[in-house]
């Protein structure tokens, strides 16, 4: 069984790191470079927790061996803002209620940032199409689908955060 | 779900990959966009001594258009080959299968070529490859072959590839045909673009008077590979598709078609997937071919 050095970019910041072949990539995040904000659901391609950013493209990380991500650039959900703050998108899940467990919330983050990223005001359609290889068992999609409407308006200055006394 | 061991080399060109297969003695596995074959290494389904990566191939990557074909190499990846606007215009039907395939992680990662490979029943690439008649290209280090796609496929996750072929680009030729085309693509699955239970493809052409001169239709996820009956499709041409048509031509494939049962869907249920899906895609193609100018 080969033994392989990694160099991959993770959020900005270079990490190194050895994973035999048959290491997964999202075993590799969590694991090796103790980035735990990526989920690991299924480990085979079905549930989608496992979604990350791989050279600009959400893709899942349990179906990547992590060898074959050496040299690359990944966003992980850790990368979507600044540690101890929310982007647009995370904070519009929490004002719709949507994640309960949070299981899926990285997946779901990932599936919709990177619709978000071409597609600036998707309809309902379209972000049930995006985040369609992502499964979650607690909201029944529904306020998901209002987090990312939301997250477009907003994103888009159609509407406001609410505002908060505490 | 963890894979077996196995060793892991970068291929830097497609001779090397031909080369390190011969090294595996049988046992090396091409990975490309690893949709297919990653969970079936994890479910130790296969368990490859040897993985070849081709993802860093260039030359294994791009479409070419003209008005003879659309040809695709095999690690272009889905996403590319759905966000071609030419490939759209010049084979819709391609376009509109494409759309189905898995979801967008799957589309952005998985390759044309690497769907082809794996020969899963329900994938929409292989059902594509069928109607459409599709050449694919195997090269070796004993050198290159064409292989028609109603040869290729061999059953469940089997193809006519062997353990040191790579398969490098595949051909969908467009129909050289005057008159009107219209294409559909449809599939019932348990979830919104969850592997179909039963898919079905359909691309007719119309001469001026609205007489179908040429008809093709296919089912997959049915049987262990996309089905086509050359009857049901014999049934259509020369006739103007009219409801009767369409259905006797539905009940040719009825009652020649042999689905699989699983846990998802019974053999006969699947039978009757089979026959509506395939009324709605020729109604829909007839549509478009009479609505379609020139």
């Amino acid at each position: 069984m080969s033994e392989h050095d990694i160099t991959l970019k993770v959020n900005g910041r270079t990490y190194r790191g050895k994973a035999s072949a048959r290491m997964t990539l999202v075993d590799f995040l969590r694991d090796e470079l103790r980035l735990t904000g990526t989920h690991t659901g299924c480990e085979h391609g079905v549930c989608g927790a496992c979604s990350i950013i791989f050279e600009g493209q959400a893709i899942r990380s349990c179906l990547m061996f992590a060898v074959q991500a050496d040299g690359a650039s990944i966003t992980t959900v850790e990368g979507l803002a600044e540690p101890g703050t929310l982007s647009v998108l995370q904070d519009c899940f929490w004002e719709t209620h949507a994640l309960q467990c949070g299981f899926c919330t990285p997946g779901m983050l990932i599936a919709s940032q990177t619709l978000l990223d071409k597609n600036r005001l998707p309809t309902d359609e379209e972000i049930r199409e995006a985040i369609s290889g992502n499964l979650c068992r607690c909201t029944g999609y529904k306020q998901i689908v209002d987090a990312v409407k939301l997250a477009a308006q907003r994103l888009s200055g159609l509407n406001a955060p609410v505002k908060s006394d505490g | 779900m963890k894979a077996a061991e196995f060793d892991y080399a970068r291929a830097a060109s497609v001779e090397e990959v031909c080369r390190l297969l011969d090294s595996a003695n049988g046992d090396g596995k091409i990975i490309a966009g690893g949709q297919t074959l990653v969970p079936l290494m994890v479910m130790r389904l296969t368990r490859p001594s040897l993985l070849i990566d081709v993802n860093h191939i260039e030359t294994l990557k791009g479409i070419m258009i003209d008005s003879d074909a659309v040809v695709i190499r095999a690690c272009t990846r889905q996403y590319d080959a759905l966000n071609d606007v030419a490939l759209a215009k010049a084979l819709p039907l391609l376009a509109k299968g494409l759309a189905m395939v898995g979801h967008p992680q799957t589309r952005n990662r998985g390759t044309v070529g690497g769907s082809l490979a794996n020969s899963d029943p329900a994938a929409e690439i292989c059902l594509l490859a069928r109607v459409l008649d599709a050449e694919i290209t195997a090269v070796s280090s004993q050198g290159s072959r064409v292989i028609a796609d109603k040869n290729f496929a061999l059953g469940a996750m089997t193809t006519a590839l062997s353990s040191e072929e790579c398969l490098t680009e595949v051909r969908f030729p467009i129909w050289q045909i005057a008159g009107r085309i219209g294409t559909a693509f449809d599939e019932m699955s348990i979830r919104r673009s969850d592997f179909a239970l039963v898919s079905a493809a359909c691309q007719v052409a119309l001469d001026q008077s609205g007489v179908c001169r040429r008809a093709v239709v296919g089912i997959g996820g049915a049987e262990p590979s996309p089905l086509r009956v050359d009857a049901m499709e014999q049934r259509l041409v020369g006739t103007k598709l009219e409801a009767t048509d369409l259905a006797a031509a539905a009940d040719l494939l009825r009652d020649a078609i042999d689905p699989i049962t699983d846990n998802h869907a019974s053999a006969d249920y699947r039978r009757r997937v089979a026959r509506e899906l395939s009324l709605r895609v020729m109604t829909v193609a007839r549509d478009e071919a009479l609505a379609a100018r020139n």
